[in-house]
């Protein structure tokens, strides 16, 4: 059903669809419309599940993780500090593999304080072994939490997922949204069937200690895990079109004008929306210019980058993050997919932009274009304000 | 694919922490042993048995040579002796 609903409202829309048994958050900046749209739906009757009210995230991260355990589905949602604050439960949720949904509306990280966006926060998690997708509209946004339900309950993966969604850009936006029926949700996304949980009548302890005899092995198996997510992520997304009417290739990436294109950017999130509008206006004009958005940071598909942009001569990456005093974290993976291979561009150049919700327009794209030359560059910061830099402090 | 995840009650009885020994081993003398269960229960492997007076005894299979028992006995009839020298027991 056809629906004109803020991002976070219709985030909360398919969360009641997905029907979670514990819902755990911890309202923070630009998450809270999300979770208070499911209180209110818990508090009307419309949703049945238990709503557990919390003292901080990592409360709420851990009220989840013993949800999961006990064999129900469950849901998160934070951004930011409070992603922070989860950190070493996100880390525990994953290494007991329970299938838990977070939506990360991706914030900016103190100091200094920001509440706007960037990727900055769940790009700092992508070490934790959640799988991480990335919304580039808020349609994207509501599909990709079902898939994501599917794809960590499946029984051959069993880990947890992270659908990230550009605070403010996408929670707080308006979009016409077609919001799944639930008989389609209830045909897609069957009721959860834990392979293990805690039962008093058979009782089992997860996250135990593991010596150095046993622990290599439980990271092993989720790096394996991991990898064999891309393959299941394409069928699942095949299965998701057929019920829904979508038309996702893969869910790994998506290629917009790369085939002939001698220069593409690579990006992820909403920006690209504005990259598209870019790509066009410069075909209009007869210039080769493409997109490649990754829409699957974690597991990251270099398989299918490498096919997708193997004879693509030029490359700009703009990343929405930075990892400080190093290549910003979506060059690395870039240079990493081509390195030692045949093909591949010759020039990887790296572009940080929008931190801390800096806008992102035409002309900051038509800037990356420009900077994109035989001269490869790391980390150049577009849209930078010179005039608030100084070389000593306080002159 | 999935390593090791869950444990069943007494499935941990597979580690054999007896190997994490290195430095001493307890030994119990059973000369003054007043039977007051001190080494059974600060024991945090919980490989100590017994009952009666002068009957206690360690599974050095999981006995980590902490050295707890021999502290908190209250006749110090318990010892630690260097691994090397096999004590009583095994």
């Amino acid at each position: 059903m056809k629906q004109f609903a803020e991002g976070s409202h219709a985030v909360a829309e398919i969360i009641k669809a997905c029907q979670p048994g514990v819902i755990s958050a911890y309202p923070i900046t630009p998450q809270t419309h999300i979770v208070e749209d499911l209180a209110q739906m818990v508090s009307n009757g419309e949703l049945k599940s238990q709503f557990v009210n919390v003292e901080s995230e990592h409360s709420a991260a851990s009220v989840v993780l013993g949800g999961s355990a006990t064999g129900v589905r469950v849901y998160t949602a934070t951004s930011s500090q409070g992603l922070f604050y989860m950190q070493e439960v996100v880390f525990n949720i994953a290494g007991m593999r329970l299938p838990v949904v977070m939506t990360c509306a991706n914030r900016a990280i103190s100091a200094p304080i920001n509440i706007w966006n960037d990727q900055q926060d769940s790009i700092s998690l992508r070490d934790a072994g959640w799988v991480q997708i990335y919304a580039e509209d808020n349609q994207e946004a509501v599909d990709f939490h079902l898939i994501a339900y599917r794809l960590g309950e499946d029984k051959r993966v069993m880990l947890p997922v992270m659908v990230c969604m550009d605070g403010f850009i996408l929670t707080h936006g308006m979009e016409t949204v077609d919001l799944p029926e639930q008989d389609k949700v209830n045909k897609f996304l069957p009721k959860y069937n834990p392979l293990y949980k805690l039962d008093t009548a058979e009782p089992i302890s997860m996250g135990l200690l593991a010596d150095p005899d046993y622990y290599m092995e439980a990271r092993f198996a989720i790096q394996e895990t991991m990898k064999d997510s891309l393959g299941y992520l394409s069928e699942i997304s095949q299965e998701f079109n057929a019920v829904f009417g979508r038309d996702y290739k893969d869910l790994l990436v998506e290629e917009y004008q790369t085939k002939d294109a001698d220069k593409v950017i690579v990006a992820m999130g909403s920006v690209c929306g504005t990259i598209k509008e870019v790509v066009d206006e410069q075909r209009s004009k007869g210039k080769k210019v493409g997109l490649l958005r990754i829409i699957t940071y974690r597991p990251f598909p270099y398989a299918r980058i490498y096919e997708a942009l193997k004879d693509v001569p030029r490359v700009a990456v703009l990343d929405k993050a930075v990892s400080l005093g190093a290549y910003a974290p979506i060059a690395v993976e870039m240079k990493a997919a081509f390195y030692g291979k045949k093909k591949g561009p010759k020039i990887i150049s790296s572009f940080v932009g929008g931190l801390g919700g800096r806008d992102i327009t035409l002309e900051s794209i038509h800037e990356v274009l420009r900077r994109l030359t035989a001269k490869e560059v790391n980390s150049d910061f577009i849209d930078l304000k010179p005039e608030l830099l100084k070389e000593e402090y306080g002159k | 694919m999935f390593g090791p995840l869950t444990v069943k009650p007494s499935e941990s009885k597979g580690d054999k922490t007896g190997s994490w020994r290195t430095l001493a081993r307890p030994r119990y003398l059973h000369k003054d042993c007043i039977a007051c269960r001190m080494c059974l229960l600060i024991c945090p492997e919980g490989c100590v048995s017994g009952k009666e007076k002068n009957a206690f005894s360690v599974d050095y299979t999981f006995c980590k040579g902490c050295g707890l028992c021999a502290d908190i006995c209250p006749k110090k009839d318990i010892v630690m002796e260097p691994e090397e020298q096999k004590g009583e027991g095994k």
